[in-house]
């Protein structure tokens, strides 16, 4: 039994590192998200899209344990997170939340030195390997020559860059970006997301909260599509994202066309402005 | 296509013990099994202002009727000095000047900790309701009372009540600012809503009292350092001692906390009872400051601020914040004795120190 115990935890862990069975999550006595089963594929980008609303959030907070679900487990390398230290979930999980703020003045190189800190204890809270791991870190996302500026005085594509290096330096294979190019300009916006393919590139499992579908399909192997707060589709961009979908998950009149360089569809929505009539 | 960042491009060379064009990392210094980064700013402006506070703390004690010369003060504080110095300093100026080191020091750890922890400088124990909180008890004991509880129970009994009255009100404030979370400006709101609600109780009870309680009273509120026992002087030594090192034992899982909850949870902490642990300290030393010296007004808000300024850092740091507090109210005190007129409170001075503080960091907050 205990054999078949062992094997079982294992195929869990081969299958997938992280995972909400059954999740019920809500805040107060409102439920967002009621009985939820998703499974992150290992070592790709998941992308998590759908209305205003959703749950979207909802389900990456709890899915990184910010969030506790009142019915259901998420599971962390085939362990219940809940169960888990938070110190212990920190070592194995990066969280970048939705537009995190720095102190004024804070220095990138101090912000980013912060990611050590599940490994760092009282006594220990500073050592040679945290200063390799963090000038990695920063030289990964292409902050380095940045590192002694206050944070507040960056540009926005600047400052999320830096964020994420931050969690890089908490040295965890698996990333969860909170909309990571919220306030961002769409040049800005693709910066980021191309430092994102790159972490992933290098072997790291990501999943994003994204709004907008068309960088969302571009830069994701996975979409997972929420409506209402349950899980509408997924599956690969080029399978998931259809005409039909679009309108029955955001209510979007829309056409899905071949990316004229891309290799995956792209999202023309229709609206009532400037459209030709035969459209 | 990429024209920005392909990974490894920049990375560093593994193992290799020179990188000249790498990111300049904070030092790090180890002993023995301690590490620790090595901020050498915040530790030259920590050293000074220790020294500072020491050299107020002496000048306070050797300034009085029978004045004592700096060498023969701090001769004496090392048990070198002569027989009368002895006698003056130890018996009657010290529990005054340690009073003051005191007071302030826990004043300022306190303002550093809920101005970190509410990420708002205006989150000070002045604002969050806990110093008229303690007023309005001690008034409360004072004024119902009359002579009766206060001749029994003496200031002890006073400083005990404050202290009550203190925590008390900080935990109502937390409560009733508690949801879901602590909210930096809910915090505050619910602060000056309290705050209000308790010096009302202090006026109501002050003008329906007798005039001679209301006398005591009002030299108790002001703030002051005067008459101050070995008895008041020890009780709050130990409260700030105990207190303050409970701080140093929670301060590591709150380095992250300026980053705001959520970024805090990431990193691995268990921030709900982190924050509460360390709130409630700050109460606590709130209320032993103000049980000692009266409700000192802006001492706890202004300390954290000018120590954040002085040490370049961007958060309040605990133990500079402390001594600017301590140097702040020895210093005030001294002042009020030597250049301002006679008998002046020192309660009186710190607010005019400090109001205009207030007013210069609300008007630079509003300029952006």
């Amino acid at each position: 039994m205990a054999a078949q115990f062992t094997a079982g935890t294992a195929d869990v862990k081969d299958v997938a590192r992280l995972a909400a069975r059954g999740v019920t999550v809500g805040y107060g006595d409102r439920t967002v998200i009621d009985g939820l089963d998703v499974t992150i594929p290992p070592g790709v980008i998941t992308t998590i899209i759908g209305p205003n609303g959703c749950g979207k959030s909802t389900l990456l907070r709890t899915l990184s344990r910010l969030l506790r679900p009142t019915g259901g487990t998420v599971v962390l390398d085939g362990e219940d997170i809940g169960r888990l230290r938070t110190r212990d979930v920190a070592k194995k999980l990066g969280l970048l939340p939705q537009a995190p703020v720095a102190p004024d003045g804070l220095t990138v190189a101090d912000l980013v030195a912060r990611g050590r800190h599940p490994h760092q204890s009282w006594l220990r809270q500073w050592s040679s390997d945290d200063a390799d791991v963090v000038r990695r870190a920063l030289a990964m996302t292409g902050v380095a020559d940045l590192a002694e500026r206050p944070v507040d005085s960056l540009s926005g594509g600047q400052r999320q860059r830096v964020w994420i290096s931050m969690t890089l330096a908490q040295g965890t294979d698996l990333l969860l970006l909170d909309e990571p190019t919220t306030y961002l300009d769409l040049a800005h916006a693709i910066d980021v997301l191309d430092l994102v393919d790159d972490l992933h590139e290098s072997g790291r499992t990501v999943v994003m909260v994204l709004h907008d579908l068309n960088l969302a399909t571009r830069y994701s192997d996975h979409l997972v599509v929420m409506r209402a707060g349950a899980v509408l589709a997924q599956g690969h961009p080029r399978d998931v994202i259809t005409a039909e979908l679009l309108h029955e998950a955001f209510g979007l009149r829309a056409r899905v066309v071949e990316d004229p360089v891309g290799d995956r569809p792209l999202i023309v929505p229709i609206g009532r402005a400037h459209v030709r009539p035969d459209a | 296509m990429k024209q920005i960042h392909v990974p490894g491009e920049q990375a560093p060379p593994p193992a290799s013990g020179t990188e000249p064009e790498q990111a300049s990392m904070p030092p790090g210094v180890r002993l023995g099994t301690v590490s620790f980064v090595w901020r050498p700013w915040l530790v030259l402006v920590t050293l000074v202002l220790a020294a500072a506070a020491f050299l107020v703390f002496c000048l306070s004690i050797g300034v009085g009727d029978f004045p004592i010369a700096l060498t023969r003060v701090v001769a004496t504080l090392f048990g070198q000095g002569e027989q009368v110095d002895e006698f003056v300093i130890m018996d009657l100026r010290l529990p005054r000047a340690l009073a003051g080191l005191i007071v302030g020091l826990a004043l300022g750890v306190s303002g550093a900790i809920t101005q970190s922890v509410a990420r708002n400088p205006l989150a000070s124990p002045d604002i969050l309701g806990i110093t008229s909180g303690a007023g309005a008890v001690a008034v409360f004991l004072v004024t119902t009372t009359g002579g009766t509880a206060a001749a029994v129970t003496g200031s002890v009994g006073l400083s005990a009540a404050a202290l009550l009255g203190g925590l008390g009100t900080g935990l109502l404030v937390y409560f009733l600012a508690w949801r879901r979370g602590i909210d930096g400006f809910r915090l505050i709101l619910i602060g000056i809503s309290v705050t209000a609600m308790m010096q009302a109780i202090t006026t109501w009870l002050l003008t329906s009292a007798d005039i001679r309680d209301v006398a005591r009273a009002q030299v108790w509120l002001v703030g002051s350092l005067d008459n101050r026992s070995w008895g008041e002087v020890e009780v709050a030594f130990w409260g700030t001692l105990v207190l303050l090192v409970a701080v140093a034992l929670v301060a590591f899982p709150f380095k992250p906390m300026h980053l705001g909850d959520d970024v805090a949870a990431g990193l691995g902490v268990r921030f709900g009872r982190v924050r509460g642990v360390l709130l409630l300290c700050a109460v606590l030393l709130a209320a032993v400051g103000v049980s000692a010296a009266g409700p000192v007004p802006f001492v706890a808000l202004v300390a954290p601020q000018v120590a954040m300024r002085l040490g370049r850092w961007p958060t309040p740091p605990l133990i500079a914040s402390g001594l600017v507090g301590a140097l702040l109210l020895i210093g005030s005190d001294l002042l009020a004795r030597t250049v301002l007129p006679l008998g002046l409170p020192v309660g009186v001075v710190t607010a005019v120190i400090g109001g205009p503080f207030l007013v210069h960091l609300l008007v630079r907050a509003n300029l952006r």
